[in-house]
């Protein structure tokens, strides 16, 4: 079992036609998640992935006619609000978007629309998501899993791949693998998928990997030190990033002092949390919390 | 992306923000044209984006023409945290008699665009935060309702405007609200805004941030880019799509993801050596573009070794090696180079690497340790 996506996933997939959707639904298809449809507007009554997959001209008639439940956006920096909008409109539950480069304004109305209408948005700026030997929506390459029981969660893509593969390397395998995305303004932040780990019967561990900027990582670890009683690690890059700069992920930014390294790491060592030095670390430290 | 003083004044201006814009100088001489044209007293105010600039000597007041020259002339050529000074403002001087600050911020931790307003104008809205926290008003704005009468009501309660200012107050906010989204910004701000002596409210300075992710739809606004303040490395980077911060170190990385790229800095760090960069590669990691990324790395004299640090996830790790051979083959300057590659294709990579005679490593630990190493040279 696992959270968020699984056997039960019927995903459309926006923007398949494109040079980044067809590559990443064709890895998807292979690593075995039910893509029920495609979304290009233009391109209605086509198929795609020599032709599995049938597009559609919106997300509406995707879901009318497949009952698709879930959404991975592949579009432009330009047009990835209006997507997830889209996305939410059409009435499917889960949104995640892998496009980087969304204007933050542009998310704050798009945060707040699907929050008020309950539709779950994973990103922007994420890899996405792989319940292990279920589903994978996203870019996560699948071959670095092993199945398991312990749940990570990140706002990076290549920082996470790096600590999979340490754990599968390990053989501590995993449950589901959530890339929260790395902007200011994302649409699942740690807590909220700290919370459903730490609800899912078969998720026994967690791991967490942050990043400086912002304080969802302060967040997390109080949260963590009120509700969460399952083993946990935790990994925060950035400790050698100056202030004030952009390092990469539009939200990775100290300013005004606050979001460092330091501050992130001492949150999450005050909530008991074991905080790894260098992301081969890891599996040796949800040993030392008790992981077999 | 930082916009100076005079800039952020242009925006402004255009949404109704009361302002005395003055001119810009780049020599003594047009600073005392300047002056002559605002015919009274004026302060001449360094144009730079590093804070600070007042205690550095970049702000004074001038009585005449002649004294706006002569302080321009100290001025222009001045080092402020690095930055040598080439622009200055020659603005009208105001009275002041009562001094505030008002802001917006994109705040991610409340996910709404904010209103910041202080009575304590002048200082930086940070000091303020630390010493006398409640004396800001942190007022979050309904995202999809925006900036409400009652919001800009509550603001100018706050911070105590006369009554027969209300109504200019209003024009300020919505003006400075108006300018903030249009912009896409992460941050506007007037401080300080004054009432003269007069009973005038005027924004005296104003510094605007402008989200990087919006920039795409405002060309107007990323050609009031200030190369000056960037270093030159970082502008090519940003030319060639490559994601570069220049830091003091000397061990150059190379790394694809942003989250990875900082953590190979930090893993430099705890090897005891010291990063000369952050350098994300991004996807794909074709040869033309490592060999951009190596060029930009090797710009920098102080790096003696470079440390590459490749996931190959979709990137296939022997593409990879075979584009960093090729582009190695590029290169004017040769220093150590410790190439990690993981992932998928990895072990096709390591016979590629080793026939080039680059050092190869398996962890990142490993990674950063022999590169440490390289960069202090035999016997170092």
């Amino acid at each position: 079992m696992s959270i968020l996506v699984g056997r039960e996933t019927r995903l459309v997939v926006q923007g398949i036609t494109g040079r980044e959707g067809a590559f990443h639904s064709a890895a998807m298809l292979e690593y075995g998640t039910n893509i029920v449809a495609g979304m290009t507007p233009g391109k209605g009554g086509q198929t795609a992935l020599d032709g599995r997959v049938p597009v559609f001209d919106t997300v509406a008639d995707a879901v009318a006619q497949t009952g698709a439940n879930a959404s991975c956006i592949f579009v432009p920096a330009a047009a990835a609000p209006d997507a997830m909008l889209e996305a939410a409109d059409a009435g499917v539950s889960l949104v995640v978007c892998i496009t980087e480069g969304v204007p933050a304004l542009d998310m704050l109305r798009v945060y707040h629309t699907l929050r008020a209408r309950g539709v779950r948005l994973i990103g922007p700026n994420c890899p996405g998501l792989t319940s292990v030997g279920e589903a994978k929506v996203g870019i996560i390459p699948g071959n670095i899993h092993a199945p398991g029981t312990v749940g990570l969660v990140s706002r990076s893509g290549t920082l996470t791949y790096e600590v999979v593969q340490a754990m599968t390397d390990a053989g501590m395998g995993q449950s589901t693998c959530v890339g929260i995305g790395g902007d200011p303004i994302v649409g699942t932040s740690f807590t909220d998928v700290l919370d459903l780990f730490n609800r899912d019967p078969d998720t026994e561990a967690i791991v967490m990997i942050g990043e400086i900027g912002g304080d969802e990582e302060e967040k997390a670890a109080a949260f963590c030190a009120r509700e969460v009683r399952k083993p946990m690690a935790a990994f925060i890059a950035g400790r050698t990033a100056p202030p004030g700069r952009r390092m990469g992920h539009a939200g990775a930014i100290i300013s005004g002092g606050a979001g460092t390294a330091e501050s992130k790491r001492a949150a999450l060592e005050a909530a008991g949390i074991r905080v790894a030095d260098s992301p081969s670390r890891i599996p040796a430290l949800l040993r030392d919390a008790g992981v077999r | 992306m930082k916009l100076q003083e005079y800039r952020s004044k242009e925006i402004l201006a255009r949404h109704g923000v009361p302002l005395l814009a003055g001119e810009v100088a780049t020599t003594p001489g047009e600073a005392r044209a300047a002056a002559e044209r605002i015919a009274g007293p004026v302060v001449v105010k360094a144009q730079v984006l590093v804070g600070g600039r007042g205690k550095a000597g970049g702000v004074k007041l001038a009585a005449t023409p002649a004294e706006a020259e002569a302080r321009a002339a100290e001025i222009i050529g001045l080092d402020i945290k690095g930055v040598t000074v080439k622009t200055v403002l020659v603005a009208p001087a105001a009275d002041i008699a009562k001094e505030f600050y008002l802001g917006l911020i994109l705040d991610r931790g409340a996910r709404a665009v904010t209103v910041i307003a202080s009575a304590e104008g002048g200082v930086e809205i940070e000091e303020t935060a630390r010493t006398n926290p409640g004396a800001i008003l942190r007022l979050p704005l309904d995202p999809l309702l925006g900036l409400q009468d009652h919001n800009v009501r509550r603001a100018g309660f706050f911070l105590g405007i006369p009554a027969e200012l209300r109504t200019a107050f209003a024009s300020v906010l919505r003006g400075l609200y108006d300018a903030f989204m249009g912009a896409d910004a992460d941050l506007a701000e007037i401080n300080p805004l004054v009432i003269t002596a007069s009973g005038e409210l005027l924004a005296l300075d104003a510094k605007i941030v402008l989200d990087d992710s919006g920039l795409f739809r405002h060309p107007d606004l990323e050609a009031m880019r200030d190369l000056n303040e960037e270093e030159p490395s970082e502008t090519a980077a940003r030319e060639a799509g490559i994601n570069f911060i220049k830091l003091d170190g000397s061990i150059g990385c190379m790394v694809n993801g942003a989250g990875l790229a900082m953590t190979t800095m930090d893993l430099v760090k705890l090897a005891g050596g010291e990063p000369a960069n952050f350098l994300d590669i991004g996807g794909g990691a074709k040869a033309d573009r490592v060999a951009a990324a190596f060029r930009i790395i090797l710009d920098d004299p102080n790096v003696q070794a470079i440390l590459v640090n490749i996931f190959g996830g979709i990137t296939r790790g022997d593409e990879v090696a075979r584009g960093i051979v090729e582009a190695r083959g590029m290169l004017e300057r040769e220093v150590p180079m410790v190439v990690r590659i993981v992932g998928t294709n990895a072990e096709e990579a390591k016979p590629i690497l080793a026939e080039a005679n680059l050092i190869t490593a398996d962890s990142l630990d490993d990674a950063a340790a022999k590169a440490v190493a390289a960069a202090r040279g035999p016997g170092g």
